[in-house]
């Protein structure tokens, strides 16, 4: 069924007796060619891009629990292309373009905002830092302008300007950047991907994998084994736990990040924020809540809940940069459970089995990075190759020195 | 969380800074054959446990000791806080 403002309508007039579910609920099959571990944002995008770009036939998403009930319905719906380094900005723009392009492509309304990124400035050197930035994303095709304070303050005229310690001195504004609705982004790839004959098996834990002389045979699960010539595994925020399960330790901990909202207020932030001066960002939903969060909680955990002195310290920070917030009542919190890697960036790559691919160590940046993962690890999965905007994000790149270390602060995951 | 500490009892954990899985104390031999092998595996390869984890604390807001925290991952249930100086000693490290 394609979903269009005259089907909207059609059904309104009848009753709402015509829709029909958006995937199928199908019963694992013996064997399959592709098996994506993980119903998450990314899983279901690599299946997505799959069957539709790659032309690929007999794929499965396998899902613990069900899908989008992780990360991609856990983050604080931001998208962004404005990366500094050459290994990491090339993907995101690649991403960026996707999410312009991705209600049209897979025909389901994700509400795809491009509402602007203001990311603040409060010294000399910060305004060094975001010219430096801008330059490097212009140069790979996205965009930047760097504002003064008046140009801030003509945006957002209630933001603490004279704080004493942290004045805005300005900000790099990217105006491509925005919200996307999360949720929509996991129906939106699982619709699109059972359209195209994915078999997208909930309630599917994968216990094992079947190797056989350094090769993939299939994968073990709680609704029994099931055959695969290839295996990519995306479930970031387990990915240690499923890894090790084919013999691997990877460069990855795991750490809890909380995120907040408000309860619903009149249009106030129309873009997006970002303080400079300490780890804070807030946007408003279409609901009218603010969306806001700041530092993951610094400590290996895989409970999704964190602590009360981080949501004290992004709550600081917060009325620190904007002191109407002080009037605002928090409606909840929540915590994902984030791949923390070495360097900050993420891993596409194949692993020492062969057949087994890995997808992980998103930190938590993965929400934004979407469909280009899916895209990338489709690509990978599809020719065995890199897609070319993904060359970076191999396994292997602490052995050889390649590191993208895009803030600088060396191998303490939790520091990124 | 609060943590047991040993000697100056418990305390909050916001006192404290978090640096990772105590194998960091196990630092490799730099004169072995293997030595940038071992290296790598010791920097950038970690295990990280659903489950029990014993890690390193630093009392940054305190006494400045090291500590041994055994914590569960899923509960942050913290069973036992010992001195790192202890635990490194006990494995034949340091004089």
């Amino acid at each position: 069924m394609r979903y269009s403002g005259f089907r909207v309508i059609k059904e309104a007039l009848t009753g709402h007796k015509g829709w029909t579910p958006a995937w199928r609920d199908p019963e694992p099959k013996n064997e399959y060619d592709i098996v994506v571990v993980g119903g998450g944002g990314h899983g279901l995008a690599t299946a997505y891009y799959l069957a539709k770009e790659f032309g690929h036939a007999r794929i499965a998403v396998l899902e613990k629990g069900w899908i989008g009930g992780g990360n991609v319905g856990r983050n604080t719906t931001i998208i962004r292309s404005n990366y500094l380094l050459d290994g990491n900005e090339p993907f995101y723009e690649f991403s960026l373009k996707l999410w312009e392009g991705l209600e049209q492509d897979f025909n389901f309304n994700a509400m795809v905002s491009q509402r602007g990124i203001l990311n603040l400035v409060h010294t000399d050197a910060q305004r060094d830092a975001a010219r430096r930035r801008g330059n490097a994303m212009i140069l790979n095709g996205s965009d930047a302008e760097l504002l003064d304070t008046a140009g801030v303050r003509a945006l957002y005229p209630f933001l603490n300007f004279s704080n004493a310690r942290f004045p805005i001195k300005g900000g790099l504004l990217h105006r491509r950047g925005g919200t996307v609705r999360h949720d929509a982004v996991a129906w939106g790839y699982a619709r699109g991907a059972d359209q195209r004959g994915v078999d997208i098996i909930q309630n599917c834990e994968v216990t094992g994998f079947r190797i056989e002389n350094g090769k993939i045979l299939g994968v073990e699960t709680s609704r029994g084994y099931i055959g695969a010539k290839k295996v990519g595994v995306a479930v970031a925020g387990s990915s240690s736990r499923v890894m090790e399960k084919a013999g691997m330790r990877l460069p990855i901990e795991s750490h809890v990040l909380q995120a907040f909202v408000s309860e619903g207020l009149k249009p106030m932030i129309p873009g997006v924020i970002t303080f400079g001066a300490g780890h804070f960002y807030c946007s408003q939903s279409d609901k009218g809540g603010l969306v806001f969060g700041g530092d993951i909680d610094m400590y290996n955990t895989y409970a999704q809940r964190g602590n009360l002195p981080v949501v004290e310290d992004v709550i600081e920070s917060g009325v620190a940069l904007i002191p109407a917030l002080g009037r605002v009542r928090l409606l909840r919190g929540w915590g994902g459970v984030m791949d923390m890697s070495m360097d900050g960036s993420p891993f596409i790559d194949r692993t020492q089995v062969e057949g087994l691919y890995f997808n992980g160590g998103w930190c938590y940046g993965g929400f934004k990075a979407t469909p280009a993962s899916g895209w990338c690890f489709a690509h990978l999965l599809s020719t065995d190759r890199p897609h070319e905007v993904a060359t970076a994000f191999r396994l292997d790149r602490f052995r050889s020195g390649r590191m993208i270390d895009e803030k600088g602060v060396g191998a303490q995951p939790n520091l990124h | 969380m609060i943590i047991d500490h040993p000697l100056l009892g418990p305390r909050d954990a916001q006192e404290f800074v978090y640096l990772g899985d105590a194998t960091l104390i196990d630092r490799p031999d730099w004169q072995a054959e293997n030595a940038a092998e071992a290296f790598h595996d010791y920097l950038y390869l970690r295990d990280n446990p659903a489950g029990e984890h014993r890690e390193l604390w630093y009392h940054e807001q305190g006494d400045r000791s090291w500590l041994v925290v055994t914590r569960n991952t899923l509960t942050h249930e913290i069973t036992s806080v010992e001195l790192a100086r202890d635990v490194a000693r006990a494995r034949g490290r340091g004089r």
